[in-house]
């Protein structure tokens, strides 16, 4: 599974940085780093609604508020 | 079209076939547009730049030529148009008609090979057989009436690349040539110019069929922050996205990551020169071959983060737009080949700009954050110092660095003079062959006073106030 964090500008002044701080954590405290390939970007042609975050090939919108819920919803649902 | 985006009227000139032949690539009327473009520029029937209307003419289509890429067989990115070339005087020291006739003969007693003598109107004349070109009796003479005469392009070129051909014309020597631009920013017939490839740049986004087939990232050099008088930052980044780039990325990223992996191999060499200066590099293969093992092993800033881009997507292409003429030099090589699929300046953004006609300074502000502080700071001549500097600091590391900041490639050669003799109270040589740095590149709109200080506003207002914060996501 690949998980990319958008650190173009509009993202990265959104906060994208905290979103890639709780994604690296949760990787950590759940043992993934074998099983989820962590990246960053930049742009994912989604601007207005960033901060940007693709699992695979979806596109999805996060805050740094709902980035760990995300995470439990959408990444480890599907390990 | 006014000029005030310019500073001269040669980069007016240079601008306008750059933004028609970018407008008919556009079209997909390059062909045809090669004889319409000289009747545009020059539509008669009086001349108004050179003896003719033909003759403007004539030089329009060798600009024509240079915008669509100039002379294939040639490796140099800087060229001379010969028929541009206005075959400058280049007497050396003469007497003027300033010269009063006085009854001093201070530049007789200091001409150290008594070249001087004075006709029966009582006025100096200098004996061109005798005369070495010292340049005493012009340093004396209460009247300033004795001047040199060189060639503008001549005396830009600090590195004695250029010369008079047998012919009259203005000839480099590749040999020598560091592709710096700075005798093109000089020349006041615009001779001397960059081969661009803007048309190259206009296909390529035209090819991505907007950014769905492949991604057109432009990356952008820090010194831009001065440049777009007319406009804000964040309408030019708009106007960059219009002409359909996918996005836009701060060049001073890449310099944020090379400022942190040049201060560890600085600590393990103990004596290093930068490298993000192509000039500069170049420099020092051609005239100092044995300092060639000290050049920093890490890649220009814009190498660095075109690798990222490519490395995150591949689909990317990757245009890098700056101030710099070495760089077209530069992205053709090697080691730069893979990543960087382009390479502009700011005079050839304008005229993409206006070649789709889109008025920025009524757009929308767009954003770009990308870097820390230190890293736009590279554009401006210390800042790569500070970085390297401040890289020790995050790391905590005791290593001293201790740099020799050269603005310009005579203070670059000054220094490796030294270096190279092992005479040396400095262990980083920090050098840019351009005077303040890229915030003075010959592919500059403007090359202004005030250019320091923008660059330094720009970089207070980076969100990212440490290097390792802005690379934390892309090592």
């Amino acid at each position: 599974m690949t998980l990319t964090v958008c650190i173009g500008s509009s993202c990265h002044l959104k906060g994208s940085k905290k979103v890639a701080q709780t994604f690296e954590r949760l990787i950590t405290e759940n043992n993934l780093r074998e099983k989820v390939n962590f990246h960053a970007a930049f742009c994912m042609g989604n601007c207005q609604n960033g901060i940007s975050v693709s699992l695979d090939d979806t596109v999805y919108s996060v805050t740094p508020e709902t980035a760990e819920e995300f995470f439990r919803r959408e990444v480890l649902s599907r390990i | 079209m006014s000029t005030r985006k310019f500073d001269t009227k040669i980069q007016h000139l240079k601008y306008k076939v750059l933004r028609e032949v970018a407008r008919a690539e556009w079209a997909d009327k390059l062909s045809e547009a090669v004889f319409t473009i000289p009747k545009y520029l020059s539509p008669g029937p009086h001349p108004t730049m050179r003896c003719c209307i033909h003759k403007e003419r004539a030089v329009a289509t060798e600009r024509i030529r240079i915008a669509m890429g100039g002379d294939k067989d040639n490796p140099n990115v800087i060229e001379v148009i010969d028929i541009a070339c206005d075959e400058c005087p280049t007497s050396g020291y003469t007497v003027t008609d300033i010269c009063r006739g006085c009854l001093a003969h201070r530049c007789e007693d200091v001409c150290p090979k008594g070249a001087i003598s004075f006709k029966d109107d009582l006025h100096a004349v200098i004996d061109k057989s005798k005369c070495v070109n010292c340049g005493l009796c012009a340093k004396v003479c209460p009247y300033n009436a004795i001047i040199n005469r060189k060639r503008p392009c001549e005396n830009a070129c600090k590195v004695k690349a250029i010369s008079m051909a047998s012919t009259g014309e203005a000839q480099i020597n590749n040999d020598k040539c560091i592709s710096c631009g700075a005798c093109i920013y000089q020349c006041p017939f615009g001779a001397v110019v960059d081969k661009s490839f803007i048309v190259d740049v206009v296909r390529m986004l035209k090819d991505s069929i907007a950014n769905k087939q492949t991604r057109v990232y432009a990356v952008i050099a820090p010194s831009i922050s001065s440049q777009f008088s007319y406009a804000k930052l964040g309408q030019v980044i708009s106007g960059i996205k219009a002409l359909g780039f996918h996005t836009v990325v701060e060049a001073a990223l890449g310099a944020d990551m090379v400022a942190w992996d040049e201060a560890d191999e600085l600590a393990e060499k103990g004596f290093l020169t930068s490298s993000c200066c192509p000039a500069f590099v170049d420099f020092i293969h051609k005239n100092f071959p044995d300092m060639v093992q000290h050049v920093s092993h890490n890649p220009s800033p814009m190498v660095a983060l075109a690798k990222y881009i490519k490395k995150s997507d591949p689909s990317a292409k990757v245009v890098f737009i700056g101030p710099c003429t070495a760089k077209k030099q530069e992205f053709r090589k090697d080691h730069a080949k893979p990543y960087v699929d382009s390479v502009m300046t700011f005079e050839e953004l304008q005229a993409l700009i206006d070649s789709r006609d889109l008025d920025i300074s009524t757009m929308e502000e767009d954003v770009l954050d990308n870097a820390s502080f230190f890293g736009r700071i590279f554009a401006r001549s210390g800042g790569l110092s500070e970085a390297v500097g401040q890289a020790f600091k995050e790391k905590g590391s005791d290593f001293e660095a201790k740099p020799v900041v050269c603005s310009g490639i005579e203070e670059c050669k000054l220094a490796l003079l030294k270096a190279s003799k092992g005479k040396m109270d400095f262990n980083f040589i920090e050098g840019m062959a351009c005077i303040n740095g890229c915030i003075n590149g010959a592919g500059c709109l403007t090359h202004g006073e005030k250019n320091k200080s923008e660059v330094d506003k720009y970089g207070r207002e980076a969100m990212e106030k440490t290097i390792s914060d802005a690379i934390r996501y892309i090592k």
